[in-house]
């Protein structure tokens, strides 16, 4: 499973930070997201990562299944 | 059928307006309503529904159009914008340009200050008769300090920063005293930008500045900053004090584990959710959202202190649960213009909540719950006065 970022879309809010800063970080400059572990493996980070997803409120990140 | 009237009004301290929540609870949770005022909008009251409007760019913020629902009276085709009534691509790029300065690494490095600003204020409180009022005391001038050192104000100059903030958010300031308030405030802020022209320091405005941000479009902003950050985050700091003394049981938990206050401040923000109106938006196309079609040049407002009380997302809505970890709550709203500063909210809230409980055991209400002065008439929903004693 793989986190994909549109960062283009990305508001700098930095909900996904709040859910999980060992996956997630924000470009210092324009706040966008850079995604810092793309690749969540325990069932507790692939969680943390659903839930990224579901409060991202620039609907810009997703969760891939392929590699 | 007749468009019904409804009141934005609370009458129960803890719930959001009755109104908004029968649409809710009825079998149209999309609704045709009228606002005391004669506006006419789509009311919006599920989360999912909310959530798809506010992430949708069709939906506009451009107020300049008369037919938005957001101002009244109309403000004029000339009105110069701000960041919260532009849509993209001009609001993406004037976000971009200071949405920096309130990342979550940016603030974390705010938390030793915030501290100490806390620490000030519940010194003083200490100090004096065992008796204040908390809105005065702690909820008002914490935000305006850290506001005040964000944007460079010096500090021989937090006073009059101070004084003219807390002057339009009383409940006894007439009209024209909340008019001179903000006339000072803007030419106040018009003066400091120039200042740090001549004189940069370490703050947002001379940062703003150095990054090549136009003088005017930056006086704006900083007003912006300013009062979208004072009255809403003293308003959270006392209806959030107000739960904990009177559900006392909730205070209890938090006293035993400190750890539980980032939860705490999160669920208090979904559940007070103090933005009565919303977000407004104007339909630009017509969309279909949960099943409704909104037709172009209507107006939708979605309700977000009551689509965080939708049991589809947020089980046993009414109840207050610490624990809940909520972050999908619409607070701070939805969408590219979700709050800028709600990182600074949530940071300040955290810190005060944890250092009240720590710092003053016995505090207590000075006044039965009931009788606390609630801003029930809105727009953003919070408390005048909030008498306590320890």
């Amino acid at each position: 499973m793989r986190i994909v970022a549109q960062p283009d879309r990305c508001v700098g809010a930095g909900q996904c930070v709040l859910v999980d800063p060992e996956a997630f970080d924000q470009d210092d400059k324009d706040g966008t997201v850079i995604v810092v572990r793309p690749r969540p493996e325990s069932e507790a980070e692939i969680a943390r990562a659903k839930e990224a997803v579901n409060v991202c409120p620039g609907r810009t990140l997703s969760l891939s299944v392929e590699d | 059928m007749a468009t019904p009237v409804i009141s934005l009004e609370r009458t129960d301290p803890y719930h959001p307006p009755a109104a908004h929540l029968e649409i809710l609870r009825s079998d149209a949770p999309i609704s045709r309503v009228q606002l005391p005022d004669g506006r006419r909008l789509w009311a919006l009251t599920r989360h999912e529904d909310v959530r798809a409007m506010l992430a949708d760019p069709r939906f506009s913020s451009d107020r300049r159009d008369p037919r938005h629902p957001s101002h009244t009276p109309y403000v004029g085709p000339d009105h110069r914008q701000q960041l919260i009534e532009m849509d993209p691509p001009e609001h993406t790029q004037l976000r971009r340009s200071v949405v920096g300065e309130f990342t979550v690494q940016r603030l974390a490095a705010w938390r030793p200050r915030i501290q100490q600003i806390v620490d000030e204020s519940i010194d003083a409180m200490l100090a004096g008769p065992a008796e204040v009022d908390l809105v005065e005391a702690l909820s008002l001038p914490v935000p305006s300090k850290v506001i005040s050192e964000l944007l460079g104000v010096p500090y021989t100059d937090h006073d009059f920063f101070q004084d003219n903030s807390a002057e339009f958010v009383r409940a006894d300031s007439t009209p024209e005293q909340k008019k001179a308030a903000i006339g000072n405030l803007q030419g106040y802020i018009a003066g400091l930008v120039q200042e740090k022209v001549k004189s940069p320091g370490e703050d947002l405005l001379s940062r703003q500045i150095a990054a090549g941000t136009e003088l005017e479009e930056l006086q704006a902003l900083g007003f912006l900053l300013l009062i979208a950050g004072h009255e809403t985050t003293a308003n959270m700091i006392s209806l959030s004090v107000a739960t904990l003394l009177d559900k006392r049981e909730h205070l209890a938990a938090l006293r035993e584990d400190p750890q539980l206050t980032v939860g705490a401040v999160e669920e208090l923000l979904r559940y007070f959710s103090i933005a009565e109106i919303g977000a407004a938006r104007l339909a630009t196309a017509d969309i279909e959202i949960g099943g409704v079609l909104i037709q172009a040049g209507e107006g939708v407002m979605g309700l977000t202190n009551t689509a965080n009380r939708d049991p589809l997302v947020f089980p046993e809505p009414d109840e207050i649960d610490f624990t809940r970890m909520a972050r999908n709550h619409l607070a701070f709203g939805f969408g590219p213009h979700q709050c800028l500063g709600q990182n600074l909210a949530r940071l300040e809230l955290e810190i005060v909540l944890a250092t009240l409980v720590r710092r003053i055991p016995g505090l207590r209400l000075a006044v039965p719950f009931d009788e606390i002065p609630f801003k029930e008439k809105g727009p953003n929903y919070g408390v005048f006065e909030l008498k306590v004693a320890w």
